[in-house]
């Protein structure tokens, strides 16, 4: 690592380098008191449930062989959760666990390194730390250190959750070690991401895009080889999986694991030592000096600040889609056999046949995920109050009206974009899994268009309490989350009717397949209305900022 | 480039009250800018110059008194004052991934609205207002200013700058400048005070809220003190300093008599020069009073003079030291907002 470093008048290895760093890492974990034991907490926990829920379903080892079987047999449903290497209750839970909980640990880990290393430099908070006695490399090492805390802390609750309801102990160990280990390599490789750009949202993405590559290779190399491909073992979420555990496991990939981390977090050091405070190693790009003809009023705007988070969405939720269209045959055939699971399925996607409670139980799915899209849109309001750039704009010969229409027409009509662009992939992949692209797509494509009505309202009641109550803009995700909460698990929980009701959700026909009248559409949308038209009133006669 | 004036003030404001929750941030405030003048908005933090305009820009809704801009009420009408009206804010915050010079069109067509006619009064019914190209240009030259940076690399100062070719490349009559030069350094403070000087040449009304008080001293025709939500003094700068005191340091070849106890003098010390006779005589006498001084100072052999009418700052200290007094409320209470009149 020295001889990477330019040479210096202090040594590379001068603990001069680190003075302040645990000072810093106490203000790391100070300010992520909530954050970190929060994920921790989720993280650990879906984990250690997941033995008992396998344990209720596949409850004789003739179901759980049976299951590892026809997972292993279906190309599409490795390349989602990988393959089944040992049918032992442990092994199901580390098939289904290894490589999502890998995933959540980068990103919790990815969050945290940029968090305090490049956001820090671009709020300009850096700055004024650096001049107090805090070495050159203080920052980054209490950043790490932070994920480390964390890895650690998903790791151990991991193994000892998952041996104290009694799982083998070795297999405990080595599925805690997977995931928090992951997590570790994405701290790792964030931090020199945040070497590499000047914007703390670039270098979250740019992890973030390493991420889905490792995932992508590793969907690639178990979906084209039963047991992995060599392209699986290009991935570190591969190596969580490959690590077996609970299936004779293979402690090596610990090592693969841990030598990579060193490399990268060695790599990032050393960019570290060779560049200026703020700077970065991919400058930004100059903009144009002169706006385009596009830019021309508020609504111009707004469509500039929110296209490329509406892109994001639709190109994500069109992914999602085509995906769930890809396994929704495999998946029916398998839940065919198991009376509970069955049962799950129809509850949350109807009682029609079984391949169309699967298909509706996803439109629903997509449909509540759509709706974190428009909340988050009309919320960019209030963001864009609070930080003072809505008063010079509104100082511009624009009613708030125009302002507000502006942002809340891309939420409206992004919500039926990202849901169309969902609806079609979704269909199209599961037409091409039956040989019936054409006849297919259209009938699924409809039932995802079928969801929008349920997502203006939870929109509309965004508008309504930005312009009625803007300081609790905040409780509208709180609301956002307890609708959804109510439509993933009411069903499974088999909570009546008049609760999940309470849902805009619940009001919606199940669809393909459910019976469909026009009068939930018609009050939904015109509750919408009112809403809006409420939070535009409010929004004309308040204060702004 | 002059033209015809408007038949009312640019901004009138009347015994404007407005309160946040227990906070009574105007108190009964009043303003008022003649068109074509270049006025001084002063006061310590939190005496309520944003919030004040803010109210004048429709943003926040008074809750008594009465405001006008450019003859029209601020909250009902504000996209049609809007149009006329170009404004800086005192921390100017920028789209991230915006580059200044987008910002700067971006504000420029914003003013313009749609279907924004000119008023009666500057030949109604001609082009639209919005933004002058070349004077963009032109300006972001002398600002020294980089328009293909993106907003979140831009340093304070230069964001005020962004804001700042904005508004001065705008086809406005009113300015509200909210402590426009916080950020800029001494090079660009004088660009700014220069562009200042040719928008009141172009015969446009600009109201510059401001610590800077030499920057107001060089610029405003007239100023009006403000705090704890009210004014406390208000007039031309030759107003303001015919009520207050004029600092007189004299030499006189022995002990002056009769000073003590002379209406109109303050402060006063004499200090003895090299043992003798001879003394240094240090007073403020108020401004009208000064004649009466003069009898006593030659009567005592006068060697030299010097007289310093008050400079702004000393105008600003006298009603920001009165906060440090405890009767500081009962006082204000007994001085009549506006004391001069116009």
């Amino acid at each position: 690592m020295s001889a990477l470093v330019a040479p210096a008048a202090v040594r590379p290895g001068d603990p001069r380098h680190l003075a302040g760093t645990g000072t810093l890492l106490r203000l790391a974990l100070r300010r992520d008191r909530l954050m970190i034991p929060v994920w921790v907490l989720l993280l650990g926990l879906s984990v250690v449930a997941t033995g008992p829920s396998f344990a209720s379903l596949y409850d004789t080892a003739t179901k759980r062989a049976e299951l590892a079987a026809s997972m292993n047999a279906n190309g599409s449903l490795r390349a989602l959760y990988g393959p089944v290497f040992g049918d032992s209750l442990g092994g199901l839970v580390a098939w289904r666990m290894a490589g999502f909980g890998a995933v959540l640990a980068a990103v919790m880990s990815l969050l945290i390194v940029i968090r305090h290393t490049r956001e820090e430099e671009e709020a300009g908070r850096q700055e004024l730390l650096s001049a107090a006695v805090v070495g050159r490399r203080a920052p980054l090492t209490a950043a790490l250190l932070a994920a480390l805390v964390a890895d650690a802390g998903v790791a151990v609750l991991t193994a000892a959750g998952l041996a104290a309801s009694g799982r083998p102990v070795g297999g405990s160990l080595a599925l805690g070690v997977a995931i928090g280990g992951t997590g570790l390599l994405f701290a790792a490789l964030a931090a020199i991401a945040a070497q590499l750009t000047e914007s703390a949202r670039l270098a979250k993405g740019l992890t973030g895009a390493v991420l889905g590559a490792a995932f992508a290779l590793r969907a690639a190399g178990d979906a084209s080889a039963d047991g992995g491909s060599p392209l699986t073992w290009l991935s570190p979420i591969g190596w969580a999986q490959h690590l077996r555990a609970y299936a004779g496991e293979r402690w090596w990939v610990v090592l693969l694991l841990a030598a990579t981390t060193a490399l990268a977090t060695a790599a990032a050091y050393a960019l570290t030592a060779r560049r200026d405070l703020g700077m970065s190693f991919l400058p930004a790009r100059p903009g144009p000096a002169r706006a385009p003809r596009s830019l021309g009023g508020p609504t111009g705007l707004a469509w500039r600040l929110q296209r490329t988070t509406l892109a994001g969405w639709t190109a994500g939720l069109a992914l999602a889609g085509a995906v769930f269209g890809g396994i929704a045959k495999g998946a029916a055939s398998l839940v065919d056999g198991n009376q509970r699971t069955r049962e799950i399925f129809e509850r949350l996607g109807g009682q029609q046949s079984l391949t169309d409670a699967f298909l509706a139980s996803i439109t629903g799915l997509l449909g509540m995920v759509a709706a974190l899209y428009a909340v988050g849109a009309v919320l960019r309001m209030r963001a864009e109050e609070t930080g003072g750039r809505a008063e010079p704009v509104l100082a511009g010969a624009v009613g708030r009206l125009r302002w507000a229409g502006g942002h809340l027409v891309i939420a409206l009509v992004g919500t039926a974009v990202v849901l169309a662009a969902a609806g079609l992939t979704l269909g199209i992949a599961y037409g091409a899994s039956v040989g019936d692209v054409a006849g297919g797509t259209g009938r699924v494509l409809a039932a995802t268009l079928a969801q929008v009505p349920a997502v203006w309202t939870l929109a509309a009641v965004a508008m309504a309490v930005l312009g009625l109550l803007p300081r609790a803009a905040g409780a509208v995700w709180a609301l956002t989350g307890g609708c959804l909460a109510l439509g993933w698990f009411g069903p499974v929980l088999r909570l009546p009717q008049w609760a999940l009701d309470l849902s805009p959700y619940g009001h919606l026909p199940k669809l393909p397949g459910g019976a469909v009248t026009a009068a939930p559409f018609l009050w939904l949308t015109a509750l919408s209305v009112v809403l809006i038209s409420a939070g535009l009133v409010g929004l004309r006669r308040r204060d702004i900022g | 480039m002059t033209k015809a004036i408007p038949p009312f003030p640019a901004i009138r404001v009347a015994g404007l009250r407005k309160s946040f929750g227990r906070t009574h941030a105007l108190d009964g405030l009043d303003l008022r800018v003649e068109p074509g003048e270049v006025h001084g908005f002063l006061g310590p933090n939190g005496a309520g110059k944003s919030t004040t305009i803010r109210v004048l820009l429709g943003l926040l809704r008074s809750d008594g008194g009465t405001a006008q801009v450019l003859g029209k009420d601020p909250w009902h009408s504000a996209v049609e004052i809007h149009r006329h009206v170009a404004y800086v804010p005192g921390d100017v915050t920028l789209w991230r991934n915006l580059s200044g010079g987008e910002v700067i069109d971006l504000y420029g067509r914003l003013h313009r609205g749609s279907g924004a006619k000119r008023p009666p009064w500057r030949g109604g019914g001609g082009r639209r207002a919005g933004l002058d190209a070349t004077r963009r240009d032109e300006l972001l030259e002398r600002f020294e200013l980089d328009p293909t940076k993106k907003g979140r690399t831009y340093s304070k100062g230069n964001r005020q700058k962004v804001a700042l070719v904005a508004a001065f490349a705008s086809d406005v009559d009113l300015l509200i400048l909210d402590e426009p030069t916080s950020g800029l350094d001494p090079l660009m403070e004088e660009v700014f005070q220069s562009c200042v000087a040719e928008e009141r040449d172009r015969g446009r009304t600009v109201l510059l809220s401001s610590h800077v008080l030499s920057e107001v001293e060089a610029l405003c025709d007239r100023v009006s003190i403000i705090r704890k939500g009210r004014t406390v003094e208000s007039g031309s700068l030759g107003e303001l300093r015919h009520l207050t005191r004029t600092t007189v340091v004299a030499e006189l070849a022995g002990p002056p008599a009769g000073l003590d106890g002379l209406p109109g003098v303050h402060g006063l010390t004499v200090q003895p020069l090299q043992g003798g006779p001879a003394c240094r005589v240090r007073l403020q006498a108020d401004t009208d009073r000064l004649g009466a001084v003069l009898g006593p100072l030659g009567a005592a052999g006068l060697r030299s003079l010097t007289s310093t009418p008050p400079t702004l700052e000393e105008l600003f200290l006298r009603h920001y030291q009165d906060d440090l007094r405890p009767d500081a409320g009962q006082q204000d209470g007994a001085r009549p907002a506006g004391t001069v009149a116009r």
